[in-house]
């Protein structure tokens, strides 16, 4: 409840200003029924987001229009379409640096056509942040879901987070400029979905009310100078040192390298807090069978252990909402007991058993089966995964057809 | 921004190295008349570039630094290249942040700048060599032209990708042997100050730095129009003595010569453009 002394904020859009707690856990929430990308826009609604810039690549494309839309009606301070993702990743870093919370959106090919900047953003600590709507890679031409592009994100010095579905899409985008924003960790935060499960699918999603909205940016709050000619100069990416050939500048280098992972490292506290915890878990806790998933897998997983239970055969799902950075203390927690432990994952190369495997390597006895695993678009049913857990119990499969 | 904000906290004055005190004392901020004149008597706003001896580019960047009608609201984006050499050696705001993208960070600045401050003036100006400009950042260079980015782009033209060690660009001339074209280069040199003016620059002029008052007039003048009206662009040949196989004091001379031919002066003004410079001229700040 206010009191009469203490005055009422409201962002450039007219929202109230409350807190990031109050706007995550305390507001009161309706529910609707909405597709992934609304979910974006919903949340962007109640983000005083102030820049935004985009491109087309099919399946972000219309959280990018419902940006747009948002910007007519004066949520969000800057939009336009750029030339390319490589251009509009370099936008988006030209809008951070001069001082605007900003959000963009990608999905598949675009991912890697602006790989380069992705670094670039962390080497210069900006807080942006990209909604990444994970879809195949050609080639052959795909525009199915797939997450194979996470696999090369993981060490860009971004922090990346996996939504599950609409609900973790807008708690997530919230939380990610909240956490992404702190003094002492500042760095991008990567908000993956899958495309297509997530994106185009409609499903419940509550909502605190639209006329409240985040504390906005506070630019003079960065570790960096703010490129806006109200401070001293900054010179980004601390060219002096690193463009000479002697050991200060490999040393300046690699100290900078290590701050930027080091931020990272420091979001947990802040990620646990706004996240509700780095992992979630699912099933009987005592299951020595062990899923190990994030996003629709983990659904899917969550799904298979449902199946499982009239096998007579007991398991649990570790779902991760964060893979950098990776909850390594809670997975260990987790998986404590587990006999074998399941990475359901929706792609070729299986990133996420390759994560697993290495965090886990020492402090678990499990064996770790990087199965099952689908690309190009296939969807991974909960019977795919069941049928995987049976072949290793000889069992009789039954739920697959 | 105040130039107030590189005055020295008056207790540390007699600890700061000179060249500091000199941005203090020596410097022009706050001036919109300064300009070339000025640079036998005033501190430069670049130190101890490392740049090679002789290179025609170090003389272009202390005649363009010297003209920015407001350093202290200038923002400079550069690119990877020689130039990216001497931006840490800048007292201004200035951002590398890859090879080739300058056009797409300075639009995202620039934009951004103009939404949070609207009342304040924030020049946004691009500076690249030929290769960021026209080859691998081609596509941001005119997307920004295209979607009237109000950004100045200055070329630093030396034919020739340089720091890289000599190879062909697209603004080399036809038949000229660099590395990467062993036998020659196979065709044209893109003629780019025409691409700029079909692609919508307001203002667009061609030149060599042998002239250092021709300089300061179009870096002032594509600077004012970008402020008001829409994207300029400004082609300087700076030649790479060292790639053409010129000594150290040769660099002036390569640019007169020039001068007289394929960087011949010429200057396209648009009407609204043209406008602006009457009244700047006016104002006598032309």
């Amino acid at each position: 409840m206010q009191t009469a002394t203490e005055a009422v904020i409201y962002n450039k859009a007219g929202q109230r200003i409350v807190s990031p707690d109050y706007l995550l856990f305390e507001a009161p929430r309706t529910k609707h029924f909405m597709t992934g990308s609304e979910a974006v826009k919903e949340a962007v609604k109640r983000a005083s987001v102030d820049a935004s810039v985009s491109y087309p690549i099919t399946p972000q494309s219309e959280a990018a229009h419902l940006i747009g839309e948002l910007w007519v009606e004066g949520y969000v301070g800057v939009y336009f379409r750029g030339e390319s993702e490589f251009g509009v990743m370099s936008e988006i870093a030209g809008c951070a640096m001069a001082g605007a919370r900003t959000i963009t959106t990608t999905s598949g090919p675009g991912t890697l056509r602006a790989f380069e900047n992705f670094p670039m953003w962390a080497g210069t600590r900006i807080p942006v942040q990209l909604v990444l709507m994970a879809r195949g890679v050609n080639s052959p031409l795909s525009i199915q879901p797939d997450n194979l592009e996470v696999g090369f994100l993981l060490d860009t010095g971004c922090m990346i987070w996996y939504a599950e579905n609409a609900q973790d899409l807008f708690d997530m985008i919230l939380a990610g400029f909240t956490v992404a924003e702190q003094p002492d960790v500042h760095v991008p935060v990567i908000t993956v979905v899958d495309g297509f499960f997530v994106s185009h699918t409609r499903e419940a999603v509550m909502l605190p009310p639209d006329d409240i909205a985040l504390p906005p940016y506070n630019p003079y709050k960065a570790p960096m100078p703010v490129i806006d000619a109200e401070v001293p100069p900054g010179r980004f990416l601390r060219d002096p040192f690193v463009m000479k050939s002697n050991y200060i500048s490999y040393a300046t280098h690699a100290s900078w390298q290590w701050e930027v992972r080091s931020a990272i490292e420091r979001s947990r506290p802040y990620a646990k807090h706004y996240l509700r915890g780095l992992i979630e878990e699912f099933g009987d806790p005592s299951a020595e069978l062990v899923f190990v998933a994030c996003g629709t897998a983990a659904a899917q997983a969550k799904e298979a252990v449902r199946l499982l239970e009239e096998e007579g055969i007991r398991a649990r799902v570790v779902k991760l909402k964060t893979i950098r950075p990776f909850p390594i203390e809670e997975l260990k927690q987790a998986v404590k007991g587990a006999k074998y432990i399941f990475v359901p994952e929706f792609n070729v190369v299986g990133w996420l058993e390759r994560e697993v495997r290495r965090y886990l390597y020492g402090h678990s006895e499990a064996e770790v089966i990087g199965a099952p695993r689908v690309a190009g678009g296939m969807t991974m049913p909960a019977e795919v995964i069941v049928k995987e857990v049976l072949k290793l119990t000889g069992k009789e499969v039954k739920h697959v057809i | 921004m105040s130039y107030k904000i590189y005055e020295i906290n008056e207790d540390l004055l007699d600890v700061m190295p000179q060249e500091i005190r000199d941005l203090q004392f020596r410097a022009t901020w706050g001036n919109p008349k300064r300009g070339v004149m000025d640079l036998p008597y005033s501190k430069e706003l670049i130190e101890e570039h490392s740049l090679c001896a002789g290179c025609p580019e170090s003389m272009a960047l202390r005649y363009i630094l010297a003209s920015l009608p407001n350093p202290e609201d200038t923002i400079i984006i550069n690119s990877t290249g020689c130039t990216s050499l001497v931006f840490p050696h800048i007292a201004l705001h200035t951002v590398h942040s890859l090879f080739g993208n300058q056009n797409a960070v300075a639009s995202g600045i620039k934009r951004v700048l103009e939404w949070r401050f609207p009342d304040k003036v924030k020049d946004v100006v691009v500076l690249a060599g030929d290769g960021a400009t026209v080859d691998i950042g081609l596509d941001c260079t005119l997307q920004s032209f295209f979607r009237q980015e109000k950004i100045t782009t200055i070329c630093f033209d030396n034919e020739v990708y340089a720091n890289t060690g000599g190879q062909e660009s697209g603004l080399t001339v036809k038949g000229h042997v660099f590395k990467m074209a062993p036998k020659g280069k196979q065709w044209d040199k893109v003629p780019f100050w025409q691409i700029a003016i079909d692609s919508g620059c307001h203002y667009v002029a061609r030149l060599t730095v042998s002239s250092p008052k021709r300089v300061e007039t179009v870096i002032k003048k594509a600077i004012y129009v970008a402020r008001e009206v829409g994207p300029t662009y400004v082609h300087l040949y700076t030649p790479c003595i060292l790639e053409i196989g010129l000594n150290s004091d040769d660099g002036l001379d390569e640019m007169r010569q020039r001068d007289k031919e394929r960087f011949a002066f010429f200057e396209y003004v648009s009407e609204p453009a043209k406008e602006v410079i009457e009244r700047k001229k006016e104002e006598g700040l032309l």
